[in-house]
């Protein structure tokens, strides 16, 4: 399988989920500029964690307007995997691929730290692999992870079963708790949280390997609208 | 000819950093502050020969499509000569 | 460009009439206003360290990893395996306190440069912190804003940046209440061929500016750095410059690339008197000399003197020599990140730096007079010793009260309020972070080895007795490092001090480099580089002489030995003995500090050639998988060490016991060094290795569930639930900061 890992300029944990996918699991990956207008050949797109564009206005409020975020729309719209960490949720959101917006975190401070995670779904291609239920310790590292939609959008979120993953031991005052979304067609997926980090038993925790290796089995056992995804190429 | 985009979260968005300053004020001594709000404002120049009907519009554009997410926030603008 | 030299002016740019005439000697006629700037601030303490520089040659500065000792933007060390590491330490001390949320942003944003501008790409950052006290009545408030704002400063830039903060020390003692210190150590990475030096070589190279634009940010910044803090320079805020840390993020992913073109000669980074310092040092160590042109220099503001232009800090700057006829590759990789860059000069073979604006000449000064031939000052310096009277009798003990107490003490307490805002983890190296082990651990990808690094200093041991306060800051560096399994390999220091020009400040000075010279020594760590900041005095009140030191050291990449007792049922073992400990070595520990708020004597006694052995000896049990945690006695004593290792996820404890003949605080509490705590499953084999070292192993108890028990020949003199301990230690700091 092949990744492909979104660079803006101030993408900062680019490196950290080429590692993931390569290093620890083996797969293809290669870095996408973000004033390229392609994603060539990959099966998935990762958008990194980091500050895209400075993060000064908003996070993501710049990095939706790239070039490559104009590709990464339409590879979404074909059924192409998309998984958001980070700030790359925060880019999603503000491109309109993920609904609702991250806001400053309660405390007002930065928060680097090992969370819980409650995988609510198995239902998408991003925790296939995982188990209902399934607690997960992968780390927080955000100013602004506090995840904000009106009451109408969290209870469709719900009721759409579109809930990916809730702190067990809310860090930053999400609304019902909300750690990750997936879009309505389930293959774009927003997540505060960096299974990145936690890829490898040596850094603390490998718990976060199921996010990507559901990808992969995903695309191993049924290739989803390739034909689409070929047809936009 | 300037401009002027006041943006600030909607009421119904939870602002820290507004109660954090209230608590701070009423902590000294100011207890007539009922509730503060924080917002941004962006000061823009206007290019020479821009009439104030253009700028009105393409302002009003620039606040919802960039300066604001309109998900959390709302904005206001001024045009200024 | 004539403007008349009064001494007025003279003065008001902290030079003597001494320095004065040396300049017009260098010159042979009267400097310019421009050219008086430039010598103020090249000839500031700050940049030519004129009082400590005759004494930081007594200093070990070679080994034969040592690849780059001083002299340079950073010290690097050959790690193996085709790699090297670039690390250093700096202060941003008196600009923390004008503005505690930029002053330290831009101190991580200058140390940063200074490894990025090696060719090497930073990785980790650790912090050496003090301030005052945070529950004082009067200036609590003002010490609480200020550790607020330097933490998220520091949080801001290196977060954004991109490296991990992954750990480093806080302290709070009174005497940093108008000045609070901010020493930021970082290291980076890079192949041993790719490393750059900051020289420009060739005349004809043009001469690359890079970066955001200049504005008249932080004029003086560096002659404000040398000098005491009045109420006048409260008023000079508008010098402090504003930091962006995305700018320094594409500086740095630019400069790596732009250095992999094979176009640039040489690199500088503009940090303390920007421009100025950049270009005479980049020409004296090349012997050459650089010509360049203010006009073409990207600025922000308009109507900018070549005086401001000269001596601004505006921060995310560089400049570059290139080769003549690749500047286009080096433009290109600028353009790639949307940075701006001009040729704003060229090298010449003249050795002169020659600075025009308009056309016209408006400085011209020798390189090498400019940068190396500073005045040199051998200050007089005579040790006052505190004059501090020990207790005559020391109040009967409750150690049941005393340990949870201490838990809670700024000093000791848990700082994750702090690290909890730092990204310690991104770029997923981070074995070990801030309060996990007693030294951080970073892996290194690509070469299976990880790197270790500690950062330690002790004001109060070091106001005692400067000498021996260094040495124990050596030491304990070292045993951390050690502790984690890893040789200590080179070190960087950071040298806070108050004024030079009073001799028994100068003497602290003399006496901790002197110190810290010898111990280095024994423990074969060479210091390839740092900072010394002196004259952090706030009105007339000085800050104890703080030497902090920056070690680093390197292990095979592997699950770390972390503090944490793992399971109940295992040996505890104190390696290296209970120490011994009397009245007058008791006067600078926590204890003293904290229960019986005082302070006198000496600092804890240190045996180097005993701290080896302790340091050899723990490294080869950690090293044969023996160690189930590790973690050395130090701030607070044994107890306080003891319960630190209870603090672990598993909640297992201890029943110690232990047969010694100290009196009861003393055994619980005294701060000697050289002894380290471990659990084990196998005493008998770490035994048998601290008896090859001639080090004592004695078992002093057993890891137990949820509890923490001490005794001293059969008598308890203390038992806890660990919650209650660890309730005290984790809740303390942010008790105080809110």
């Amino acid at each position: 399988m092949k990744f492909g890992v979104i660079v803006f300029p101030g993408s900062n944990c680019d490196h950290d989920a080429f590692y993931a996918v390569t290093a620890n699991l083996g797969e293809k990956a290669e870095f996408i500029w973000h004033d390229s207008a392609s994603l060539g050949d990959v099966d998935a797109v990762i958008l990194p964690g980091g500050f895209a564009y400075g993060d000064y206005l908003r996070c993501g409020a710049i990095a939706k307007f790239s070039p490559v975020m104009q590709a990464v729309r339409k590879f979404a719209a074909a059924g192409g995997p998309v998984l958001g960490i980070c700030n790359g949720f925060q880019v999603l959101v503000e491109a309109g691929l993920l609904p609702g917006a991250l806001i400053r975190n309660r405390g007002l401070k930065f928060i680097c730290r090992e969370v819980r995670l409650r995988t609510e779904t198995t239902d998408s291609p991003f925790t296939a692999a995982a188990q209902k239920g399934q607690v997960l310790r992968v780390p927080i590292a955000h100013g602004e992870g506090c995840y904000f939609a009106d009451d109408r959008t969290l209870d469709e979120l719900e009721a759409e079963d579109r809930v990916v993953f809730r702190y067990l031991d809310n860090p930053n005052g999400s609304l019902r708790d909300i750690a990750g979304i997936l879009s309505r067609e389930r293959n774009v997926m927003g997540m505060m949280p960096h299974p990145e980090r936690a890829s490898d038993p040596l850094m603390g925790s490998a718990d976060g390997l199921v996010v990507f290796q559901s990808l992969i089995r995903g695309q191993a056992t049924q290739p989803r609208n390739s034909a689409d995804i070929e047809a936009i190429r | 000819m300037k401009a002027r985009v006041f943006v600030s979260l909607k009421s119904t968005v939870l602002d820290p950093q507004g109660q954090t300053v209230r608590s701070a004020l009423n902590g000294l001594g100011y207890h007539g502050i009922a509730g503060v709000r924080q917002g941004k404002f962006f000061d823009i120049a206007l290019a020479e020969g821009v009439t104030r009907e253009q700028a009105q519009k393409e302002i009003e554009t620039i606040a919802h499509e960039v300066l604001a997410n309109p998900v959390i926030e709302e904005y206001r603008v001024e045009i200024l000569d | 460009m004539t403007s008349t030299i009064t001494p007025d002016l003279i003065a008001q740019h902290q030079l003597t009439p001494g320095e004065y005439r040396k300049i017009v000697d260098i010159l042979g006629r009267e400097p310019t206003y421009t050219e008086l700037g430039i010598f103020s601030v090249m000839w500031s303490e700050h940049c030519s360290y004129k009082s400590s520089r005759l004494h930081l040659k007594k200093l070990p500065t070679r080994g034969k990893l040592v690849v780059q000792g001083p002299g340079e933007n950073a010290g690097i060390i050959d790690i193996g395996g085709g790699y090297v590491i670039a690390f250093k330490i700096e202060s941003h001390n008196h600009p923390s306190f004008i503005e505690p949320f930029q002053g330290a942003a831009t101190g991580v944003g200058g140390i940063l440069r200074d490894i990025f501008t090696m060719g090497a790409r930073p990785i980790a950052v650790l912090d050496g912190l003090r301030f005052g006290r945070l529950d004082d009545p009067q200036t609590g408030p003002r010490n609480r804003r200020i550790l607020s704002g330097v933490v998220a400063g520091i949080a801001h830039y290196g977060n954004c940046f991109g490296v991990p903060t992954i750990g480093g020390e806080c302290a709070f003692e009174p005497c940093y209440d108008g000045n609070p210190l901010v020493n930021v150590f970082a290291l980076g990475i890079a192949k041993k061929e790719d490393i750059f030096y900051a020289k420009a070589t060739g005349a004809g190279n043009p001469v690359i500016y890079v970066g955001a634009r200049t504005g008249r940010d932080g004029i003086h910044g560096a002659s404000m750095a040398s000098a005491e803090f009045t109420e006048e320079s409260k008023q000079k805020r508008p010098n402090v410059q504003v930091g962006d840390p995305f700018m320094e993020k594409l500086l740095l992913e630019a400069c790596l690339e732009a250095m992999r073109t094979g176009a640039i000669v040489g690199i500088q980074d503009m940090g303390a008197a920007g421009l100025t310092c950049s270009t005479c040092e980049m020409g004296s160590r090349g012997s050459v000399g650089i010509e360049i042109e203010l006009d073409r220099v990207p600025q922000r503001e308009t109507g900018m003197s070549p005086y401001e232009i000269m001596l601004s800090e505006s921060q995310e700057r560089m400049l570059l020599v290139a080769e003549k006829g690749r500047e286009e590759e080096v433009f290109r990789v600028f353009r790639k990140w949307g940075l701006e860059a001009a040729e704003v000069g060229i090298v010449t073979a003249d050795g002169k730096l020659r600075v025009k604006q308009h056309g016209q000449v408006v400085a011209e000064i020798p390189n090498r007079e400019l940068a190396d031939e500073a005045p040199l000052y051998d200050r007089p310096h005579t040790p006052k010793p505190p004059a501090l009277a020990a207790p005559r009798e020391l109040p009967a003990a409750d150690i049941q009260r005393a340990l949870p107490a201490l838990l809670a003490a700024p000093d000791i307490c848990s700082k994750r309020w702090i690290w909890q805002q730092y990204d310690y983890q991104v770029r997923t190296n981070t074995l070990a972070g801030p309060e996990a082990a007693d030294a951080g651990i970073l892996r290194i990808k690509e070469t299976g080895s990880s790197v270790a690094m500690s950062l330690d200093g002790n004001g109060r041991y070091s106001f005692l007795s400067p000498r021996e306060g260094a040495q124990l800051a050596v030491a304990e560096s070292c045993r951390n490092l050690s502790v984690v399994g890893a040789q200590p390999l080179a070190a960087t220091n950071c040298l806070n001090f108050g004024n030079p020009e009073r001799p028994e400040i100068m003497a602290q000075l003399v006496e901790a480099i002197e110190g810290m010279a010898e111990a280095c020594r024994v423990f074969e760590t060479p210091i390839t580089g740092g900072n010394v900041s002196l004259y952090n005095e706030t009105l007339g009140e000085g800050i104890y002489p703080t030497p902090v030191l920056g070690i680093v050291g390197l292990m095979k990449t592997a699950a770390p030995v972390t503090i944490p007792f793992k399971r109940a049922g295992r040996s505890v073992i104190l390696l290296g003995g209970a120490g011994t400990c009397d009245t007058a070595r008791f006067g600078g520990t926590q204890y003293a500090k904290e229960i019986l708020h005082q302070l006198w004597g000496l600092p804890p006694a240190l045996d180097m050639d005993y701290e080896k052995r302790v340091q050899s000896a723990i490294r080869e049990i950690v090293g044969a998988g023996l160690a189930e945690s590790a973690h050395d006695v130090s701030d607070g004593g044994l107890a306080v060490a003891l319960a630190e290792c209870g603090f672990g996820p598993a909640g297992i404890g201890a029943q110690i016991d232990i047969p010694s003949d100290l009196r009861p605080e003393f055994l619980a509490f005294h701060e000697g060094p050289s002894r380290i705590i471990i659990s084990t499953a196998d005493p008998k084999r770490a035994a048998a290795i601290a008896e090859k070292h001639g080090v004592p192993a004695a078992a002093i108890g057993v890891t137990i569930e949820g509890s923490m028990e001490i005794r001293q020949r059969g008598i308890t003199l203390g038992s806890w639930e660990l919650a209650t301990l660890k309730s005290a230690y984790d809740g303390a700091l942010e008790s105080y900061v809110r």
